[in-house]
């Protein structure tokens, strides 16, 4: 927030204050933004620790084996990491000052994004309707819970992302809008390293159990 | 000031002496133990403790504004070998109590056997501990000797100098089973089954509660725990039986049945099979056993077929209100639930696998009570 | 077929006019008495047309010491609430002997302790303890406000929507009736069918948003904002603590909102997380609840901590002894703080070793606290101990403190604690705890900062009033409580049967009447200050001669704080501006940079507090509606780019030449 520390000096006293301070808005937005994404971290270890624990309580129910189909949800985690990476293309034409370019970039992560989305919910809703849905067993709770949950924060994601991109359409890349870009660029990869870790620990070791 | 302090405490201390403070004087060996544990530590901090509390006030006064003879350095704010110290005193402190910690939690775990009756008398060679499997209703005790084939509630009775061990469960929400003159307090949790081994040393009638909060009706949720000669358990066990009717399944449930001040019941005759059956929440006629339905879980479930039978037999059992067109089926045993399940699907075997032993703990964090087996 | 009773069911849900509580004589009381001072407070408002000035200075300010002052105030009117469900149980133990059920039937007493329990931490201590945080770090780091201004009014106003919850289910419906954790399955569907678990679980959820958000606002203000040469070892030590404790709050309320998310997804969608059945596991919420519950009592004392090392060093007049190993004990402590929560619960049946871990864990903790002790009174050795309110504040507490801290070591030791569980005796003990470390803290940080918030000193004869019976009160209201534990008493009962136990019951009935006192002398001390202001004007900022940057600057602060960010050279860095002849810069002044204030923190919150009540009470159409508000607000927010101002040099040099005034009519004085 401060720059320059005057080295004039009265007396013998050293300088006790900075005449000419310059101040920088949206210093700690980055680092604010990096806590918050460590504390919804927190929420996510949460939801995993509680599926760790309850992932083998089937309730003499459907098993993972019996529910997951990896196939789909191999389509559904590439369309995640692909929007990932459109939406580091997004940042580099944000970086060159692009404005069409990062509007057109930004499009398609949304798009990837709805397409995760779309088959997350199908293979919700033929779970529910093969009679497996979350009240049917711990596991099941657990599943959807954690699953849902990383859903819904691309759901959030999405709707922040359709916002800023009528924000760059109305002021264009100014400071403020480069920096929201930012911090939904971290919350969108952020979103993409939880996948991996539902992927893996909840689909694939599911599946391998 | 400390003088006025220590003059302050002596009614104090002499109201002390005229109450009964049953956890540092309890009738039983495990209780006492632990009471002497609380005094032992207790003592163990006091040895920094007093001299803190002393310092504290001998610097307040010392050091007083007014006192201008005292000396002030206004700038000293470090000296190395006095930080060691304050570093050093707790930790010493804590290394013994840690010490102390780790020995006595071993040695006074309940779900070890005793290993003693009391300080000077060992454990006659093939003495048998006394079982009594408890379980907490809404808000009532309901005790089972599986060895006599009687039970009672809100009232139990032990003899003197006979281990006991019981067997912990609860109804629907969670209690804690307490006797303080007895032993330490267990928890009681619906679903779960926890273990207390104890020894009672005096005759004598002790009073039983549950320590956690359970609803409304918690406040009367207490029972007398007498400890009697042999001979006398040995009448009170007779009583019960000529006194009571039997408690069936049926029985259970309408005795489950939340009520208050329940007054103290008899029976003398117990369905055998009834505790492990509350432990396992299968009382009522008709629904899945948790141990069954671990071991489904621990085979790695059911194939189509099979869920769409235990499916019925779930909803059936499902405590949880839930709005769907539920019904019983005839399915009442996993047996028939897997017959069902194998029966559309050729040569597939599947009951080899289900060795209810094989039944896991759901992973509780910190290890915790493990899920009776049946 | 849509007949009426499906209409009014949609329409107000599973609200009805027999969710009144019109035939509980106690509640109607209270509910006339508060609308006869809220209308009181609403004509005052109108009649003396403050409601704009309200608005524009206070409501919607983003000035952190106004939200700080806004944090105390809440947190001061729901310590009356807490302490009057506090009155009602001990009246209740101290008449329901011998067949006597008391005067509170057990679905009201029941409510009364959990109550009594959720106000206190969450309603109380959090917003005294936020609000001392929120008033003085920026001051303390020489900075003009915190990282994230308009965030810090939405947090403040979260905290009250969650207030408002709780004071509502008073009203409209119970609240939870299930002790202040709400264990499951006692808050599951089955054992709590009722709206109580709903209003906890969002009472807590939305008070929660804001608690987390004003911890993350606080970390950076502290990591980002301090004044140039300030270095973390150079930091206040108030500031550290307050560091410590929001790092605390942002690593543990996220699993605080996720357990409660568990659990109403529980009561509302059918899921087994914490049921009995179906694989549920109800350990799993006692776990999880106190991974977040036990950091959660450092979250309280630390900054407490902070308050007596600032205090202990002002009043006896010299440099804190062992700074360094008190910012080490302050992260051991936080570190630590995570690896104890199974202490709650050793009676669970966890295995021997498990338990001797987490007792001997719990234990380790006392050596770093031990050393602060041991730090505060080193700096009263061979000080000039002057014997002001928050010094006695500060004394009171190193002697009631300490026994509290034995106790609570006794009952980490796992087989003491099979006997002490759940007794009185941990409910005197955390009291001796909660109110020797936090609430003794609190009163010794109102009374030394209050000067610098208002201008003006407490008056110290209620002060002192206060002061003894509060401690007096104390130990009159919790060493029986001792006893009784050691008599095997357990906690939370409503009627007893043993006549012996009375007397003990009706001493500390005593002990609450006489706190009843200190809190009625502590109101009429700040009444009593405010009506003689002009008397205890205090002009020069810095009234018991302080040693850290909030004392360079006028009481109060002008809105900027600083008129020239200060340079730090020193640890007590205005002790050392003092010593070395800093002089008042007089001129040279520039416009300064400030955030403006915005009225977006109240309506949201305000839009929560709805959709809380819809989902409460199953209004699904308001739900919905206040779901989509909140997202309308929000995003219409981000629209909003011009979020500051520049406070024009003019006003600067005005503000300025005031205080020279001031401080030249000191001298002449």
């Amino acid at each position: 927030m401060t720059t320059t520390v005057n080295t004039l000096r009265s007396g013998d006293a050293p300088d006790f204050y900075v005449r000419d301070e310059v101040a920088h808005e949206g210093g700690s937005t980055a680092l604010g933004f990096w806590i918050y994404l460590m504390s919804d971290c927190l929420i996510f270890a949460v939801l995993f620790a509680t599926y760790g624990v309850l992932s083998t309580s089937y309730a003499a129910g459907p098993t993972p084996k019996e529910l997951f189909d990896l196939p789909l949800v191999a389509v559904n985690t590439s369309m995640l990491l692909l929007s990932s990476i459109t939406y580091g293309f997004a940042m580099l034409a944000m970086e060159r000052g692009r404005t069409g370019q990062t509007q057109a970039w930004l499009a398609i992560t949304g798009l990837f994004g709805l397409a995760f989305l779309g088959i997350e919910l199908t293979e919700f809703a033929h779970m529910i309707h093969e009679g497996a849905g979350p009240w049917r067993s711990a596991f099941l709770s657990s599943f959807f819970t954690l699953v849902g949950t990383h859903g819904l924060h691309v759901t959030f994601g999405t709707v922040w992302l359709v916002t800023l991109m009528v924000q760059v359409a109305r002021r264009g890349l100014i400071p403020a809008n480069r920096r929201r870009l930012m911090c939904l660029s971290m919350f969108w990869h952020f979103l993409d390293v939880i996948w991996i870790g539902v992927f893996t620990y909840v689909y694939l070791m599911g599946v391998l159990r | 000031m400390s003088r006025y302090r220590a003059i302050a405490l002596l009614p104090v201390m002499a109201a002390l002496s005229g109450c009964n403070l049953v956890v540092l004087n309890p009738s039983g060996d495990v209780a006492s133990q632990q009471g002497d544990l609380v005094v032992i530590s207790t003592l163990l901090m006091l040895l920094i403790i007093v001299p803190v509390m002393a310092l504290t006030v001998l610097f307040a006064w010392r050091y007083r504004q007014s006192n201008s003879t005292a000396r002030y350095e206004p700038d000293w704010d470090h000296s190395t070998q006095l930080e060691l110290v304050i570093w050093a005193a707790p930790l010493l402190i804590i290394i013994c109590l840690g010490a102390i910690t780790w020995v006595a939690t071993h040695k006074l775990d309940p779900y070890r056997p005793l290993d003693r009756i009391a300080a000077d008398k060992p454990i006659a060679a093939g003495a048998k501990p006394l079982d009594v499997q408890v379980v907490a209703l809404d808000w009532k005790w309901l005790f089972v000797y599986p060895e006599y084939g009687i039970a009672s509630v809100n009232e139990m009775a032990a003899p003197v100098d006979r281990p006991i061990r019981f067997s912990i469960t609860a109804s629907t929400v969670m209690n804690s089973f307490y006797v303080p003159a007895l032993a330490g307090q267990v928890y009681a949790m619906p679903g779960m089954e926890t273990k207390l081994h104890a020894v009672i040393n005096q005759a004598g009638t002790y009073k039983g509660f549950s320590a956690n909060y359970s609803g409304a009706g918690f406040s009367h949720m207490r029972f007398a725990f007498h400890g009697l000669s042999d001979a006398d358990f040995g009448g009170w066990v007779a009583k019960v039986k000529a006194d009571g009717g039997a408690l069936d399944r049926n029985g259970y449930l309408t005795l489950e049945q939340p009520s208050e001040n329940a007054p103290v019941q008899h029976f003398g005759k117990v369905d055998p099979e009834l505790f492990k059956a509350v432990v396992n929440m299968c009382v009522r006629p008709g629904t899945l056993c948790m141990s069954d339905m671990a071991a489904i879980d621990a085979a790695g479930g059911l194939n189509a077929g099979g869920l769409a039978a235990v499916n019925g037999l779930m909803k059936a059992s499902a405590l949880t209100a839930w709005p769907d067109g539920r019904s019983a089926t005839g399915l009442c045993t996993v047996a028939e639930a897997v017959d069902a399940a194998a029966a559309p699907i050729a040569g597939a075997d599947l009951r080899p696998s289900f060795t209810p032993s094989s039944a896991p703990s759901t992973g509780y964090p910190g290890g915790a009570p493990r899920l009776a087996n049946p | 077929m849509f007949d009426i009773s499906s209409l009014t069911h949609f329409v107000f849900g599973r609200l009805s006019l027999e969710s009144l509580p019109y035939h509980e004589p106690i509640l109607v009381a209270t509910f006339a008495a508060v609308m006869l001072g809220g209308a009181a407070l609403v004509a005052g408002l109108t009649y003396f047309k403050l409601w704009g000035y309200l608005w524009t200075e206070w409501l919607t300010s983003v000035d952190h010491k106004r939200i700080g002052i806004m944090y105390m105030i809440l947190g001061l009117v729901m310590l009356l609430r807490g302490f009057a469900d506090a009155v009602m149980m001990r009246i209740q133990q101290a008449i329901a002997f011998n067949g006597s059920e008391g005067y509170l039937p057990a679905h009201h007493y029941d409510q009364v302790f959990t109550a009594h329990g959720v106000i206190m931490i969450f309603f109380v201590a959090m917003p005294l303890v936020t609000g001392l945080m929120n008033y003085v770090v920026p001051l303390q780091i020489g900075a003009r406000d915190v990282s994230f201004p308009f965030l810090n009014n939405f947090s403040f106003w979260m905290t009250v929507g969650g207030a408002v919850l709780v004071m509502m289910s008073l009203f409209i419906g119970e609240f939870a009736r299930t002790g202040w954790l709400a264990y499951p399955p006692l808050s599951g569907l089955e054992a709590s069918p009722d709206v109580g678990v709903d209003y906890y679980i969002w009472a807590l959820q939305v008070a929660g948003v804001g608690t987390t958000l004003s911890g993350i606002n606080l970390i950076c203000t502290i990591v980002k904002m301090r004044a140039p040469g300030m270095t973390m070892m150079k930091m206040p030590v108030f500031t550290w603590t307050s560091l410590c404790t929001n790092v605390l709050i942002v690593a543990s309320f996220p699993i605080l909102t996720a357990v409660l998310v568990l659990l109403s997804l529980d009561r509302y969608v059918g899921t087994h997380f914490f049921t009995n059945d179906m694989g549920g596991n109800p350990m799993m919420y006692v776990n999880l609840i106190w991974i977040w519950g036990h950091p959660e009592v450092y979250i309280l004392i630390l900054p407490c901590f902070g308050i007596f090392s600032e205090v202990t060093s002002t009043f006896s007049g010299k440099k804190l002894f062992g700074y360094t190993s008190m910012v080490y004990a302050t992260v051991v402590i936080t570190i630590l703080s995570y690896l104890v929560w199974l202490h709650h619960f050793f009676t669970m049946g966890s295995g021997a070793s498990v338990n001797s871990f987490f007792g001997i864990t719990t234990m380790i903790i006392s050596i770093p606290t031990g050393a602060k002790i041991f730090n505060w009174l080193f700096t009263m050795y061979r000080g000039r101990i002057r014997f002001e309110l928050p010094m006695m504040w500060t004394i009171a507490f190193m002697l009631t403190f300490v026994i509290g801290g034995m106790t609570g070591v006794l009952l980490a030791v796992p087989p003491a604690d099979f006997v002490l569980h759940n007794s009185l005796f941990l409910i005197a003990h955390f009291h001796n705890v909660i109110i020797g470390g936090v609430l003794f803290g609190l009163f010794a940080g109102i009374a030394y900062w209050w000067p610098k918030a208002f201008g003006f000193k407490l008056n110290v004869f209620w002060g002192k009033l206060s002061f003894w019976f509060w401690v007096v009160g104390f130990y009159a209201a919790f060493m029986p409580l001792y006893v009784l534990g050691l008599m095997g008493v357990t906690r939370r009962l409503r009627v007893f049967e043993d006549p012996s136990l009375q007397i003990w019951f009706v001493i500390a009935a005593i002990g609450a009447a006489l706190i009843a006192a200190g809190i009625g002398c502590f109101l009429i001390q700040i009444a009593y200050s405010v009506w003689k202001r002009e008397e205890l004007r205090e002009v020069t900022g810095d009234p018991w001669d302080g040693r850290t940057l909030e004392w360079a600057t006028s009481s109060p602060p002008p809105g900027y704080n600083f008129a020239f960010t200060p340079v730090i050279h020193d640890n007590d860095a205005w002790w050392d501006m003092k010593k070395r002849g800093y002089k008042r810069p007089l001129e040279g002044f520039r416009p300064i940079h400030m955030p403006s204030n915005t009225g977006t923190g109240v309506i949201l919150a305000g839009i929560s507090v709805a959709f809380g009540f819809a989902m409460i009470w199953h209004i699904w159409w308001l739900a919905a509606l206040s779901f989509l508000g909140l997202l309308a607000v929000a995003i219409g927010h981000t629209f909003n780019y011009n979020r500051d101002f520049h406070i024009p040099v003019d006003d600067v040099i005005r503000t300025e030449s005031e205080r020279t005034r001031q401080l030249s009519g000191q001298v002449q004085a």
